[in-house]
């Protein structure tokens, strides 16, 4: 479904890179375009601060050339831009690495999935201004410890992708997104100043919760008011899902066929029905979830997207591949393949979940409810400091709270450390209840005995 | 793209003709008369490739090509910017029109303010000439990579994973400006990064290093690869054996070069105007007085030639400059660009930066770091029982409160003034104002180190720097 003209001519671009390909004797050639609009809106203080607005296209083309493949990229989608970039494409294609070169996916002429989501109508900056200039008021209204709300932002976006390649396949989507971010500053007299906020996410404007954006923004921010040092330690931790998410992300080369080949995986070709996890921690990578609200119907190389079971009960059940790495591994792609010469692997939209019919070691734990003492992890910072991936650790500072007989105190600074392989294995609850994020899906996950350092 | 050399087809500077300022100016002009108080054209060409060699084979080339136009307006202390690459009169004419009408003006707006026009190009790229020819071509630049990976198996017993990346990237810029600026750059940027992951049973320790240079050609072919290949293989032994730090409250000595990245993220961002737009630093009311140890004089500069952070120009136009941020301890100056001025106060210093076109600029960071002591490093090493010795550091991040961390790639423990055991899993962290006053030791080796930083006006290349330093004490995050 679309309201706007379309913003890309997906029959004419190809039909120029037909012309363009047998003017310049190239026999094989695929490529990724997208194209997109945005605007958004920053204040400072009830005043308009920075206005943005952009209108970004790009495009890369392969060309292969006796096995070998190169590429190009450029932002001129017009013929004599295709044309420089086609004709790049096939001067870098004598670097290319014969050992391993890309082929079409086999997926790429297949029936892509129905995503069934709304495209909004952009509002335009001055609704999103008027809307952030009374949701930063009613921020500040709520509590007068809060002081500021330094980063606040509300933008609308349209994008579109394109995947054309010379064996016929010609994919095309759209879609709308929309968000809202209140990052709110508090402080009291003798205290240090403290930081928290939301973020919402919709197909549009008018889809975003703007109170709820401001109630959480508020509620998390003055949670961390009443502050102090945590003693340095092993602590029974709840990850909110957020934190979860982020961490089991971050080492996502657990499950990417990308990675594995190039040795920087925690696993191998072979762990595949070995146990990763506690028995209690399912997991599928499903970009069509209905919470995914910038779901995209086809990957980089025109694989349609999928919903891949990656942890089973514990076991690892699958990887995500690219064709390249799919055909390696004698297996099908999986939707998660990026356009390269070398073409990336990334993971879509993790979904988190208990196991049906799995008991967890503790099952009574639940971050509402429990007396017992535990640190509530909030949010993990500075990921591209603290993670070594391939080494599989990680010492990461948090927001959270200690947690006991169900008060929670701020903890004023402090790093969580630990080894992700024996974090999955010392999972020993899983909540019932799936949040939806602007990231994935995942439950309330409980692991016993994780580093925390203080200043204590 | 260059599998050769670049041509001066490239270049836009053939179409800087009468004709073509008189666009601009008409662009300029518009803006003005529809009621803009300042409008910016920022105009970007950009050529770059990227090379990565894994083992023993170049498995991806990437070249991209692009260019773009930013439109900046002010009406107050409001900014209205729009972004494009369509370079089109009607593109550009539609993203004006844009840009007015984020800030409630339109033609029917239209003041009697008059735009003087633009004063004559000052072409700080016409010596550049050379940075398109004097690049190694692809088939060189793939050749020296190939070696650098090769050199590095044969001196690491362990290695599994060796990769050796490059990056070039040729950016010419324009920009034009509503109170005459017009002026025109070519800036030549360089990475090499060496990565290992070394293996050992269950053992592993990964390792990099990155040089960084700007407006130097010749950065790739003269690299010495085998003396590359042994520093990071010998740091990959060490680290793969190391055990994992003890969390605690402890002193510390930071090495030269990246270890600068602490006063980067504990202080540089601290002190850049967007930092005080919002509210979020600490040193907003202390100008001129003590906000660190009296060791410490730290500066920022453009000026350094062929670092990674250096900018004949800033993205606003304005001539680059050495600012001393801080001076034996008391706060001198905050970094400014055009918005950080008009909002804060304070005087441009030439920092405003962007990544790319779609961005608009923000006061940056460029070469950043602290000046030498008088000690030697060992003088630093020896005052300390115990402590940790971080010779190579990870990257870091600060917080909308002043927190700050970072991570320790190569560490060792210090006992007794003496260097030991290997530690790796520690993670330093703190708050600016706490840690600036503990700086009590600054050696006398200062060296600069290239790194990329990011934050509102997107990714770029920043220098970081520093001599061997010693905190009095810091919290070490470990297990």
């Amino acid at each position: 479904m679309s309201i706007n003209n379309s913003l890309i001519n997906k029959n004419k671009l190809r039909d120029s890179l037909l012309s363009l390909s047998n003017e310049l004797n190239v026999q094989k050639w695929d490529l990724g375009a997208s194209i997109g609009k945005d605007v958004s809106v920053q204040i400072d203080k009830g005043q308009p601060k920075q206005l943005k607005a952009s209108q970004k296209s790009s495009i890369t083309i392969r060309a292969w050339n006796n096995n070998k493949v190169g590429i190009t990229s450029t932002s001129d989608l017009s013929k004599a831009g295709l044309k420089k970039a086609l004709s790049s494409a096939l001067q870098a294609s004598d670097f290319g690495n014969a050992e391993e070169t890309p082929d079409f996916s086999s997926l790429s002429k297949d029936d892509l999935p129905k995503i069934d989501r709304p495209i909004r109508k952009s509002h335009g900056v001055k609704k999103l201004l008027i809307d952030l200039i009374e949701a930063e008021k009613n921020l500040l209204n709520i509590d007068k410890s809060i002081k500021s709300v330094p980063y606040n932002g509300f933008a609308e976006t349209i994008f579109e992708r394109v995947y054309i390649n010379s064996d016929g396949a010609l994919r095309h989507m759209e879609c709308t997104q929309a968000s809202l971010y209140l990052y709110a500053r508090a402080e009291e007299i003798g205290k240090k100043p403290r930081s928290s906020g939301s973020i919402k996410v919709g197909y549009g404007a008018e889809d975003i919760n703007i109170n709820e954006c401001i109630n959480e923004a508020a509620s998390k921010t003055l949670s961390h008011l009443n502050y102090k040092p945590i003693k340095t330690g092993k602590y029974l931790v709840c990850f909110k899902p957020e934190a979860f998410l982020d961490l089991i992300t971050a080492f996502s080369n657990i499950y990417n066929a990308r990675s594995i080949i190039d040795g920087v995986s925690l696993t191998t070709k072979d762990s595949i029905g070995k146990k990763v996890s506690n028995e209690i921690l399912s997991m599928n990578d499903n970009g069509l979830h209905q919470a995914n609200f910038g779901a995209c119907s086809f990957d980089g190389e025109g694989t349609p997207t999928q919903n891949i079971s990656i942890i089973e009960a514990g076991l690892l059940k699958g990887f995500i591949h690219s064709e390249a790495t799919a055909r390696y591994f004698n297996s099908k792609p999986t939707g998660h393949g990026g356009i390269g010469a070398k073409a990336s692997v990334s993971p879509d939209w993790p979904v988190i979940f208990r196991t049906d019919g799995e008991l967890a070691k503790y099952p009574n734990l639940n971050y509402r409810e429990t007396n017992d003492e535990f640190v509530l992890v909030e949010s993990l910072q500075a990921l591209h400091a603290g993670i070594k991936a391939s080494q599989g650790s990680f010492s990461l500072p948090f927001d959270g709270w200690i947690v006991k007989n169900q008060e929670k105190v701020s903890i004023e600074s402090a790093t969580i450390a630990g080894d992700i392989m024996n974090v999955l294995k010392s999972i020993i609850q899983i909540e019932s209840k799936q949040e939806f994020t602007h990231q994935g899906v995942s439950p309330h996950v409980w692991v016993e005995e994780l580093s925390i350092t203080g200043d204590k | 793209m260059t599998t050769t050399r670049l041509s001066q087809d490239f270049l836009e500077t053939r179409y800087i003709d009468e004709l073509f300022r008189q666009n601009l100016e008409e662009l300029l002009a518009y803006g003005i008369s529809a009621g803009a108080d300042f409008v910016e054209i920022f105009l970007e060409n950009i050529d770059s490739i990227g090379i990565l060699a894994e083992q023993d084979t170049v498995t991806s080339v990437n070249p991209s090509i692009g260019k773009g136009v930013g439109i900046r307006l002010f009406l107050g202390q409001r900014d209205g910017f729009v972004s494009t690459n369509d370079l089109s009169e009607q593109g550009l004419k539609f993203a004006l029109d844009q840009a007015l009408g984020m800030l409630g003006l339109d033609k029917s707006t239209q003041t009697k303010a008059s735009f003087d026009g633009l004063q004559e190009l000052k072409n700080y790229g016409k010596t550049k000439l050379h940075y398109l020819t004097d690049c190694p071509t692809l088939r060189e630049s793939t050749n020296k990579l190939l070696e650098a990976t090769d050199l590095l198996k044969k001196n690491g017993p362990h290695l599994s994973v060796r990769r050796g990346s490059y990056s070039k990237t040729t950016q010419e810029v324009i920009i034009a400006a509503s109170d005459g600026t017009f002026c025109r750059d070519l800036r030549l940027y360089q990475s090499i990064g060496l990565n290992v992951l070394a293996l050992d049973k269950q053992h592993r320790s990964s390792i990099g290093r990155r040089i960084g240079t700007e407006g130097k050609p010749t950065t790739l072919m003269d690299l010495d690869s085998e003396k590359a290949a042994i520093d990071i293989n010998a740091s990959a032994e060490k680290m793969l054996y190391a055990k994992y730090v003890d969390a605690g409250q402890m002193p510390v000595v930071l090495a030269n070069k990246f270890g600068g990245v602490i006063f980067h993220e504990a202080c540089g961002h601290l002190l850049e105007t967007t930092q005080l737009e919002r509210g979020t630093s600490p040193f907003e009311n202390k100008l001129n007085q003590k906000i660190a140890h009296n060791a410490v004089t730290a500066v920022d500069e453009g000026l350094t030639e062929g670092a990674f952070g250096s900018i004949e120009m800033d993205d606003e136009g304005m001539q680059t400059q050495k600012t001393t941020l801080i001076e034996n301890g008391v706060l001198k100056r905050f970094l400014s660009d055009r918005a950080g001025e008009m909002r804060t106060g304070h005087k441009r210093t030439g920092s405003g930066r962007r990544q790319s076109y779609a961005f608009a600029a923000a006061s940056r960071m460029r070469n950043t770091y602290i000046e030498k002591g008088n000690y030697t490093p060992n003088q630093l090493i020896e005052s300390i029982d115990n402590g940790i010795y971080c010779k190579s550091m990870g990257g870091g991040s600060v917080g909308a409160t002043g927190q700050f961390n970072f991570s320790v790639e190569e560490g060792y423990l210090i006992k007794n003034g003496k260097l030991t055991e290997p530690v790796k899993g520690a993670t330093l962290i703190g708050e600016a104002v706490d840690v600036m006053p503990r700086i009590s030791m600054c050696a006398n080796d200062l060296d600069l180190a290239a790194g990329f930083c990011g934050s509102i006006s997107g990714s770029i290349n920043v220098t970081v720097g520093q001599p061997h330093i010693k905190v009095d004490s810091i919290t070490i995050g470990g297990r």
